[in-house]
């Protein structure tokens, strides 16, 4: 346990030091993962909700391969987006492999799912106390997909969250499509890989002292919202 | 009290389609059948243009699960329906229903109403005077899932007028309500009514509908055993069925 | 507020999207920014953070290092994803050049590589100046031996070890020979997680900082040598590459100055690299 003292002085050495380089690492990874989250979604949203209030045939199937996809590791994951970045692949002509927006799209593949299958439950709930009340108002499918999206915000929140932890603690695939290189692909994982790969232990389990503590912010902001929220019965 | 709902029924007369009216209604053969039980038996009923009708009768005689097949929620395994020529799904967007249990959106008092003003295009100045009418205009920036029962219902039957109806379907709206809160939905029942707009509400409260009902409809076991202006109802009611009913629900 | 939500999410869409690519193209478009796939070895111990701003002092284009093993290096590399090779596998290297997937192949620097292994030492090979005897010594008394087993450089040349021996520790593979399949970093962590024996390059070992009791056990072989050497990747087989400026960054390691600055880097008060090119080393590989 004398290691995990040390680390913790020195992960709060890093931090009060402000080191530009621990900084930069920081920002990059709440850029990309924050980008990914939203850009998520955007897109895990609409589809969880198409598959709460959906009645179509195979509906059942893609749900439980919706479910399925939330387990994906992250290295394949990696691994499918670098085939098509990489210049030998279909989309190497963007040049986008070993760029943030390389990492920013394998990690909103990656907690698509996780939004899309957490948001139905959510929605579905919802939807099973409004649905009657909604075809009396003759509401239109995309009329009642905006009013449980909204009325659900804040618990889709914390589906939000689940997609964020997952996508700022990954590291299999932001290696692989962003290369850790420094000062331009380094996130947080990454750099603790790389510190872990050094031997460096004590600066590695600091710099994830520091993640948790940044996870630790976000969540408690979102809490602290959907705690007033609950206040209100908007929850 | 609210006399003049001048105010309000100028946003419903603007709210309602120029087209042909809905009403009368005329209900054949209405059957419903769940786990091999009839809960709606053949039920025959006919409805006149104007007035407030009370659907009474016994817990599990069907008048719910009528209410939700008027309004195109259930559909009958038998039977027909007919709101003046239109189908239930079709006649639907010009009826609001307001349930036994609100179902209030989490959103503010004002936010409830201008849902439905605006899913119906509807002007969202007519919010202002919709809680105006239903007392809760001072609380149009509250949760409203944080109201009192009395207030939740108020706001469902607010919301209801705002689709701007020709016909208010009504289930039971006052069960285990606060007088005063029964006492303006029964107002703006009778104000409603008298405008045109055709009022069916399920109802266990004999004296309710004796102060609002212009004729009762008695249903027993998924049928109509007797339908009759209130004024003949509740003075003698025409089967043993409904006497024995409304003694019950006198005598405590 | 109903009405607007879609098209806001809409709007968050377009705003991340063109953010992230606006974000890469002003990465991209930084005047002749080159990718060098390179061998971990190289990046872990610090080379380039001492190399690269001595050579950014010379001009505005930017290097950026993906550091994998060697053979995942090569294949990145194979599929035009870098402009500049920098490994340590002399024969991978070659080949690669022969298919005409790099320009030419030029040695860079070398140095060697080691065995490292516990203070208790069970196969007694500590001191041993012959790795082929060392080898054989722990095949014998059953001692564990931690293998990268990821067709790295280093993995490569282990493997032609044992078998210049006359072992095949393959039949011992889950018993006392263990293939980590992973980095020099994670392999040396296991192999001092579990008192392991393992082989590693010089530059590593000094900057490792997880020693524990491990020490240098075996050193000194010719066997050992540790060639790197630096390939720039055919514009004509990759178009995207970065020609002029991979070649510029491959001649300037292989100058004068960039001999000098390798020879300068030193950790632990200790040499890591020791710059060879246009010497004829070949042989003693």
């Amino acid at each position: 346990m004398q290691g995990m003292a040390e680390s913790l002085s020195l992960a709060g050495a890093l931090v009060l030091a402000a080191d530009p380089d621990l900084l930069q690492i920081v920002a990059l990874s709440l850029y990309v993962s924050l980008s990914a989250t939203v850009i998520a979604l955007c897109l895990g949203l609409p589809l969880g909700a198409l598959l709460a209030i959906g009645k179509f045939r195979g509906r059942g199937g893609v749900i439980v391969a919706v479910n399925a996809l939330m387990g994906l590791p992250p290295v394949v994951v990696g691994l499918i987006v670098y085939l098509y970045l990489s210049r030998s692949g279909p989309l190497g002509f963007l040049g986008l492999l070993y760029t943030p927006t390389a990492m920013i799209i394998a990690q909103t593949l990656l907690i698509t799912p996780i939004i899309a299958a957490l948001s139905r439950q959510v929605l579905e709930d919802l939807h099973l106390e409004y649905a009657e009340q909604f075809r009396s108002f003759c509401l239109t499918r995309r009329q009642t997909i905006q009013a449980l999206l909204w009325d659900g915000r804040y618990a889709l929140m914390t589906v939000g969250l689940a997609g964020f932890g997952r996508a700022i603690a990954e590291v299999g695939a932001v290696i692989i499509v962003g290369g850790n290189i420094d000062h331009l692909t380094r996130v947080m994982t990454t750099s603790i890989a790389l510190e872990t790969s050094k031997g460096d232990l004590p600066l590695a389990l600091a710099l994830g002292i520091v993640l948790l503590v940044i996870a630790l912010g976000v969540n408690a902001a979102v809490h602290s919202l959907r705690l007033s929220a609950v206040r209100q019965a908007y929850a | 009290m609210r006399d003049a709902a001048l105010p309000l029924l100028d946003t419903l007369a603007d709210a309602m389609p120029a087209n042909r009216p809905i009403v009368p209604l005329e209900v054949a053969g209405l059957t419903v059948r769940r786990d091999g039980r009839a809960l709606l038996d053949g039920l025959e009923l006919s409805l006149g243009a104007h007035g407030v009708t009370a659907i009474m009768g016994p817990n599990g005689a069907g008048k719910s699960l009528l209410l939700r097949c008027l309004h195109g929620l259930v559909t009958p395994d038998a039977g027909a329906m007919s709101w003046n020529g239109l189908a239930p799904e079709a006649a639907r967007h010009r009826q609001a229903l307001v349930f036994q249990k609100p179902v209030l959106l989490r959103r503010s008092v004002a936010a409830n109403v201008d849902f439905v003003l605006k899913a119906r295009g509807a002007d969202l100045a007519r919010r202002a005077v919709l809680l105006e009418h239903v007392g809760l205009l001072a609380k149009a920036g509250q949760p409203a899932r944080l109201l009192s029962g009395g207030e939740a219902q108020r706001l469902a039957l607010a919301r209801a007028l705002a689709t701007g109806p020709d016909v208010l379907l009504l289930d039971e709206p006052t069960a285990s309500l606060d007088p005063a809160s029964t006492q303006m939905i029964e107002e703006i029942l009778k104000s409603v009514a008298l405008h045109g707009v055709r009022v069916l509400i399920v109802t266990h409260d004999a004296h309710q509908a004796r102060r609002i009902a212009d004729d009762v409809v008695f249903v027993s076991k998924g049928r109509v055993v007797e339908h009759s202006p209130a004024t003949d109802f509740f003075p003698k009611p025409g089967t043993a069925l409904a006497r024995a009913y409304l003694e019950g629900a006198i005598i405590p | 507020m109903i009405s607007r939500f879609p098209f806001r999410m809409d709007a968050l869409v377009a705003f991340a999207v063109a953010f992230g690519l606006g974000c890469a193209g002003g990465m991209a478009s930084a005047g002749g920014a080159i990718i060098v796939q390179s061998t971990t070895s190289t990046a872990n111990s610090g080379l380039y953070d001492h190399l690269l701003p001595l050579f950014a002092a010379r001009t505005d284009m930017r290097v950026n290092v993906v550091a994998v093993g060697t053979g995942q290096a090569i294949r990145n590399a194979r599929n035009c994803d870098g402009d500049v090779l920098l490994v340590h596998a002399k024969g991978a290297e070659e080949e690669f050049v022969a298919d005409g997937a790099g320009l030419w192949r030029q040695d860079l620097m070398y140095n060697d590589f080691v065995i490292v292994g516990p203070a208790s030492d069970p196969a007694a090979i500590a001191g041993l100046s012959d790795v082929r005897e060392a080898l054989a010594q722990i095949a014998d008394s059953g001692a564990r031996f931690a293998s990268r087993g990821d067709d790295s450089g280093t993995h490569k040349k282990e493997v032609a070890l044992w078998a210049a021996a006359g072992l095949d520790p393959q039949q011992a593979s889950g018993t006392w020979y263990l293939e980590t399949g992973s980095g020099m970093g994670a392999t040396l962590n296991t192999a001092i997680g579990m008192g392991a024996y393992t082989m590693t390059d010089r530059a590593t070992w000094i900057s490792f900082a997880n020693k524990q009791d491990f020490a240098v056990a075996v050193e000194g072989d010719d066997a050992l040598f540790n060639q790197y050497g630096v390939i720039p990747v055919n514009p004509e087989v990759c178009p995207s590459v970065n020609a002029q400026a991979a070649q510029r960054f491959a001649e300037w390691l292989l100058s004068a100055e960039g001999q000098a600055a390798i020879a300068a880097y030193r950790v632990q008060d200790q040499q890591l690299f020791f710059p060879n090119a246009g010497a004829k080393l070949s042989d003693k590989n």
